[in-house]
């Protein structure tokens, strides 16, 4: 029953394919075809351990995103849902905080990424538990602040009270958002738990379209809202507390990418979720070349360069719905 | 030939007895229409006999099954449930709404019979020329045919109905209330509530009225809408005229009853 244009994601993996190929090629060093094959080459290592998870990462963690959003847009029957203004991330973003905070995260490398998805997992029940399922735009906003204040909050006393400037730097690099200096190990840490996240969240997409019809209609087509709530909880508190526990909070992702790609695949939630994850990653990937081809001495961090974008495109997007609700 | 036989149906919500007691036996094959006042609970039994709310205590059977314990997307197959105004939540078009109906059947039917299913549905309701039509452009009325072909698109035995024509105009009204009274002739139990007496008293085969969680009245509409029920139940005077030169019942109401 889906009527999408069949070339549009054979389309957007094209893009995505091709952003990367760029993302592998720009950088502070020019390198030539042949640093692939040349060995004990400077070339090489720099390909391979410094640009290649770079691209990787993004993929990863603007499909992430892009998924989050559109699953969550759809549950919440909210266009304004996204990790982002939900506080998912920043809860996330807490959890990785604190982990450095308390030292714990030097013991085993699983250990940030592990309290990072604890962190987005709790901002997901608590959301749950604060907004309910039948959210109006105001509680889901409300929600998402005090979310987003009280992990905020947390970071900024991690921050001051943090025992070494090291820390210090660390914890702030979460706060910004960033890809550089990521390594193969990142990925395959991350890799894995985005995809279990992956796979609970799009088993739910039926859930999220009989969703279109509200709570009642969704219950009389047989969906288990309480099923689907909590394993959207899981697999959302997952992607999204991987993913950030890697890069940090790059906002406005999730909250842009479906909002794009709804007029040409349909407003239907479930037929949005793989879309929109191709799309975070073409827009991640896009960003952090932007990031990278910037003039300047030191680059700026991803996630300013998503907050400058996407709060502009928030604002439309909330003048828009002003629009056709007068 | 199915039946949904409703026994000692209680519901308790914050400490309020919204349904009472309820006994009652729906029959397929005819429009059952729940009249009451409103808070009598109408839709609560609504509700409770989908399955949507859990009662607080009596019993729900479909054909000797009871409905609490069927796996919810084997009931939804059987019964489906159109709410009261329901919201439709993303500029969906038609066909994408008409399909939602088949959710209940992933991995039951295949894709072909789903589609057949769909646009079965769609030409009942005459809402083919709206395929690609966004829900959202069409008209109260227009809107209602398109929900009720979700409805039949999933070629459930059973329909339960809220309010199913609340804001349509006379015209629409009917519309919709033939499309139900043909499905019901198709052999489905049609169980709706409804406020207006005289409509209720043209569609209905068979009218129960709910007064403060409890049934009043039981039985064809002659039967059940009496002056005297009417006054004890809404407080209305009101009485049961035969519109001369029309087979047509007309539920004249004078006034609060005094």
């Amino acid at each position: 029953m889906s009527r999408q244009p069949r070339w549009f994601i054979p389309l957007l993996l094209v893009v995505v394919t091709v952003l990367a190929c760029v993302s592998i090629a720009v950088g502070k060093v020019n390198l030539g075809w042949d640093a692939w094959t040349n060995q004990d080459d400077v070339g090489r290592s720099i390909l391979i351990e410094l640009r290649l998870p770079r691209t990787l990462l993004a993929i990863l963690v603007g499909g992430a995103l892009g998924l989050a959003g559109a699953a969550l847009q759809g549950y919440l029957r909210n266009p304004l849902a996204d990790p982002g203004t939900l506080g998912i991330s920043a809860m996330a973003a807490l959890g990785a905080v604190l982990s450095i905070f308390f030292g714990i995260a030097g013991l085993n490398p699983f250990v940030l990424p592990v309290c990072g998805v604890l962190g987005g997992l709790l901002g997901m029940v608590v959301l749950f538990l604060l907004s309910g399922m039948a959210a109006s735009a105001l509680t889901l906003i409300l929600s998402g602040i005090i979310l987003s204040s009280i992990a905020v909050a947390g970071i900024s006393l991690a921050l001051s009270l943090s025992p070494s400037p090291w820390a210090a730097g660390e914890i702030i690099r979460w706060l910004l958002g960033a890809l550089t200096d990521r390594s193969l190990d990142d990925v395959t840490l991350a890799a894995p738990l985005i995809a279990i996240g992956a796979i609970a969240t799009l088993s739910c997409g039926r859930a999220l379209d009989a969703l279109t019809l509200g709570e009642v209609g969704a219950r009389s087509l047989g969906i288990d809202l309480n099923r689907a709530q909590w394993q959207l909880a899981f697999g959302v508190g997952l992607i999204v507390g991987s993913g950030v526990a890697v890069t940090g909070i790059v906002g406005f992702v999730g909250l842009v990418v479906p909002h794009l790609l709804r007029p040409i695949f349909g407003a239907r939630p479930s037929a949005l979720l793989i879309p929109s994850a191709i799309g975070g990653a073409a827009l991640v990937l896009c960003g952090d070349i932007i990031v990278r081809l910037l003039p300047g001495g030191t680059e700026l961090q991803l996630g300013v360069v998503m907050s400058l974008v996407g709060a502009p495109f928030f604002f439309a997007l909330l003048h828009s719905m002003r629009r056709q609700v007068t | 030939m199915s039946q949904l036989n409703v026994q000692g149906l209680q519901f308790v919500r914050s400490e309020r007895r919204i349904l009472d007691d309820v006994n009652v036996t729906f029959d397929s094959g005819c429009v059952t229409a729940v009249l009451g006042p409103n808070g009598a609970g109408k839709s609560t039994l609504l509700a409770c006999v989908a399955g949507l709310m859990k009662p607080s205590g009596g019993r729900i059977e479909m054909d000797g099954v009871p409905t609490l314990t069927m796996p919810s997307a084997a009931r939804a197959r059987r019964i489906a449930f159109l709410p009261q105004s329901p919201e439709i939540a993303w500029p969906i078009d038609v066909q994408t709404l008409v399909g939602l109906a088949r959710i209940p059947f992933h991995g039951v039917t295949s894709e072909a019979d789903d589609v057949a299913a769909v646009n079965r549905a769609m030409a009942i309701t005459n809402t083919t020329q709206w395929v690609k039509r966004v829900v959202s452009t069409l008209s109260g009325g227009e809107r209602a045919r398109a929900l009720l072909a979700r409805v039949f698109a999933g070629e459930p035995e059973w329909i339960l109905a809220d309010e199913p024509f609340a804001g349509l105009d006379p015209a629409h009204q009917f519309e919709a209330a033939d499309l139900l009274r043909a499905s019901a002739a198709a052999g489905r139990g049609v169980v709706l509530t409804i406020h207006d007496l005289t409509l209720a008293a043209r569609i209905a085969d068979r009218i129960v009225i709910l007064q403060d969680g409890r049934i009043v009245a039981d039985g064809t509409p002659a039967q059940a809408l009496t002056s005297a029920t009417l006054r004890a139940v809404y407080g209305i005077d009101a009485e049961w005229l035969t519109v001369p030169g029309h087979d047509a019942p007309l539920i004249a109401i004078h006034g609060r009853a005094g």
